[in-house]
């Protein structure tokens, strides 16, 4: 039952990075253009990151 | 471990005021770009926009066809005409009238999604563990880590039906979020209450799933409108804010708010005219197709009308107001399209409807069970354990996702076939609609000049595809279209003389594009022209839009009566009627006497389906029971259409009646799913025979159906 103490917390923390990691994308600003993300990658001079503003 | 799980609330409380704060700080500058469609499009744009000394940021929404710019220098006229050097037809968006691209509530809806997601995952892992065996301490303390997940994620993620069911409360109604937010509360509230005492079920599983599910419907939903937009407020847009008000000592800038009607004004090339007058100059051109559809410049003598909105494309010309603020025509248009557009919202959508009479009877149920329960039992607490079973079977999120899924499924699959849908209700009213009218210019007709591929050799093919890209008028655009792909010659010098046409130098020295008279040649239409060569006469025809005839055909097959209601002349319109085998036609329409018409069509009892494309359409597409526009179409237009037509050609209309009839039947056929499935559910439940386990089961069993069931819409061709 004490391998329970380390897996309850660990799944928790596991879940709660992948929450984190969804919640970045969503406040800088990826989901904001999809049609314009996808044709971006095909431009050479782009900084890469979404507009923060 | 408490302060762990209250993480999701913790992370994203913060977020929800970034959120916010990302609302103020407006991009200074807004303009559209409607005609931008791929990578190297962004690229160009960005590129030549901060390249301009002054503008500090350039940003490309392609979704949007938009570019946001920072600069505190420049004025959006610099910037529109450094895009239109650049190749790209621009035009300033009031960036204070419209939202700035921004998706906040959708990114909020998005949030709390996620969060329900993570803590139904990890809720859901002990609830399995307990519905395996685990007893008496293990128990207990899962049940206690549960407790310390579920409700601070249930309060967070639960908010959007919380304030719609307080603010329907409050005003003494009840529509689909009370229900819902009552089983939430409920489940949460009676679990907490168990696991204090000891209890042996609790329901935090149930809660979550269910605002994991119906956050799902929720967010399919503000999708699915989120690309609707006022029409009227475009109109709004449209207007000029300041204007040169001619005084004893010339010109003077002063605000449209302070003209009266017979101030005289001055209105430069290139500027829309601020008010409706009487021209005092001698002779002057503009661009009226906002208002009419007519691509063709308009020249207007002394005396005779302009109005607010046209735009001067000629020598700069002076004008006595007749008309000031609301009584334009343009105030007038926009006025009656927001008058249409409101009472189109009024419409009650399959879902409302649904839970108008739902919502009553799963509370009477509950209360039902409830007071049932405790005079016969005389348990309180197990009384209210059986009501909170019976409002989580009866299972608001199928029906919560029984329209959001079809309409979501539907309109993905139309996206494909080149439909944008933009309101959330189109699908329901176009399934209903008996009767279709046409506008002709721009919509069932094109201009076009299908000659000048025959009449220029490849040389001054080329030559006439430099000097018609850089210009927007639609005349160039006309004649651009018409070109095969190629190269452009190389010119120099290129410049537009308004009212004229295009010129520039080639190696074969003078090369103009333009009006006969310009170029010294004996025809008024537009014509070519390079170094000493006579003037090639490039003749503009109007054709057949593509897949007309094949749309005509298909809606007729649908059941639905076609007919033309056109601003144009009546010897224009027949010939196209006839070939379309249209009889019901009607020429010389107005702006006002074509949503009268539409009027009298509905009053009739028929339901219209209106497809156009002009600022005269605009209130006859918000008037109708639904609407559908050309990408081609004027901002005011689409924006006042349901539905925007992605591609050139018309032929995917019947489609479009077939997918939105299926949309309504698959919809009213989930609503019989979960009402057979309560009707299966609920006797259990007021048995009192409901574990938390049989609940979810059943609750997610009958989403998975209503959800399988919506996808079957992708088998309508």
């Amino acid at each position: 039952m004490n391998i329970l103490l380390i897996l309850i917390p660990v799944s928790i923390i596991l879940g709660a990075l992948g929450l984190c990691a969804f919640l970045w994308t969503v406040r800088s600003g990826q989901y904001d253009d999809e049609a314009g993300t996808s044709a971006r990658i095909l431009l050479d001079d782009d900084d890469n990151s979404p507009d923060r503003r | 471990m408490t302060t762990l799980s209250a993480c999701p609330a913790c992370v994203a409380a913060p977020l929800a005021g970034h959120i916010a704060q990302q609302e103020i700080d407006a991009p200074d500058i807004i303009l559209s770009l409607p005609t931008i469609h791929c990578a190297a499009c962004i690229g160009s744009v960005e590129r030549s926009l901060r390249s301009m000394p002054g503008v500090s940021a350039a940003r490309v929404n392609l979704s949007l066809k938009r570019v946001s710019v920072q600069t505190k220098t420049l004025s959006d006229a610099a910037l529109v005409a450094r895009l239109r050097d650049a190749g790209f037809e621009a035009h300033p968006m009031d960036s204070a009238v419209l939202d700035n691209g921004k998706d906040p509530e959708g990114q909020r809806l998005l949030v709390k999604l996620a969060v329900a997601g993570f803590a139904m995952m990890n809720v859901m892992l002990f609830s399995v563990a307990i519905w395996s065996g685990a007893s008496d301490s293990t128990r207990e303390l899962f049940h206690m880590i549960s407790a310390a997940i579920s409700l601070p994620a249930v309060l967070f993620c639960g908010q959007p039906f919380f304030a719609s069911a307080w603010s329907a409360l409050r005003v003494r109604r009840l529509n689909m979020d009370v229900p819902i937010s009552l089983a939430i509360l409920l489940a949460a509230g009676m679990s907490f209450y168990e696991v204090l005492n000891h209890g042996l079920h609790a329901y935090f599983d149930a809660a979550l799933s269910l605002t994991f599910f119906l956050l799902i419907g929720r967010y399919l939903d503000h999708r699915s409108r989120r690309s609707a937009r006022s029409a009227a407020r475009d109109l709004a847009a449209l207007e000029v804010h300041s204007a040169q008000k001619l005084t004893g000592d010339g010109a003077r800038t002063v605000p449209v708010s302070e003209l009266a009607v017979g101030d005289a004004v001055l209105i430069p090339t290139g500027v829309r005219v601020p008010v409706d007058g009487r021209l005092i100059s001698p002779e002057a051109t503009t661009d009226r197709a906002f208002l009419t559809g007519e691509s063709a410049p308009v020249r207007s003598i002394t005396g005779n009308t302009v109005q607010a909105g046209e735009i001067n494309l000629g020598a700069p010309f002076k004008v006595q107001a007749t008309a000031v603020g609301a009584d334009t025509t343009l105030r007038r248009v926009a006025a009656m399209v927001e008058m249409a557009e409101n009472s189109r919202n009024s419409y009650t959508a399959l879902a409302d409807r649904a839970a108008a009479i739902y919502a009553p009877a799963v509370h009477l149920l509950a209360l039902f069970a409830f007071i049932g329960w405790a005079v016969i039992g005389g348990d309180v607490r197990q009384a209210l354990n059986v009501a909170v079973a019976v409002l989580i079977i009866t299972c608001p999120c199928a029906l919560g996702l029984a329209v959001p899924a079809v309409s979501t499924a539907a309109i993905a699959q139309l996206y494909s076939k080149g439909f944008l849908v933009k309101s959330g209700t189109a699908l329901e009213r176009l399934a209903e609609t008996n009767v279709v009218m046409f506008d002709k210019t721009g919509t069932l007709t094109i201009p076009a000049s299908r000659a000048v591929v025959d009449l220029l050799n490849p040389a001054q093919q080329a030559v006439a595809r430099a000097l018609a890209q850089s210009s927007t008028h639609p005349v160039s655009r006309a004649i651009l279209a018409a070109l095969p792909e190629g190269e452009p010659a190389v010119l120099s010098g290129v410049v537009e003389v308004p009212g004229k046409g295009v010129q520039g130098l080639s190696v074969d020295g003078l090369v103009q594009l333009g009006s006969g008279s310009w170029l010294g040649a004996d025809f008024d239409g537009p014509g070519l022209r390079i170094g000493s060569d006579p003037a090639i006469a490039l003749p503009l025809t109007e054709v057949l839009r593509s897949g007309a005839q094949t749309a005509v055909d298909g809606l007729r097959a649908l059941g639905l009566r076609p007919g033309i209601i056109s601003g144009d002349r009546l010897s224009a319109v027949t010939p196209l009627a006839d070939t379309l085998h249209i009889e019901d036609r009607q020429a010389g329409i107005s702006a006002t006497h074509k949503h009268d018409q539409l009027q009298a069509l509905a009053d009739g009892g028929d339901r219209v389906m209106m497809v156009g494309d002009g600022l005269n359409d605009a209130a006859a597409l918000a008037a109708a029971h639904a609407s559908v526009a050309p990408s081609s179409a004027l901002d005011a237009a689409r924006n006042a259409a349901d539905i925007v037509i992605l591609n050139d050609s018309l032929a995917d209309l019947p489609l479009l009646i077939s997918v939105a009839r299926a949309a309504t039947h698959l919809s009213k056929q989930n609503f019989t799913i979960a009402a057979v499935y309560n009707f299966i559910a609920v006797p259990v439940a007021l048995a009192g025979m409901a574990t938390p386990l049989l609940a979810a089961i059943a609750m997610s069993v009958s989403s998975l159906t209503v959800l399988a069931n919506a996808m079957r819409i992708r088998r309508v061709r």
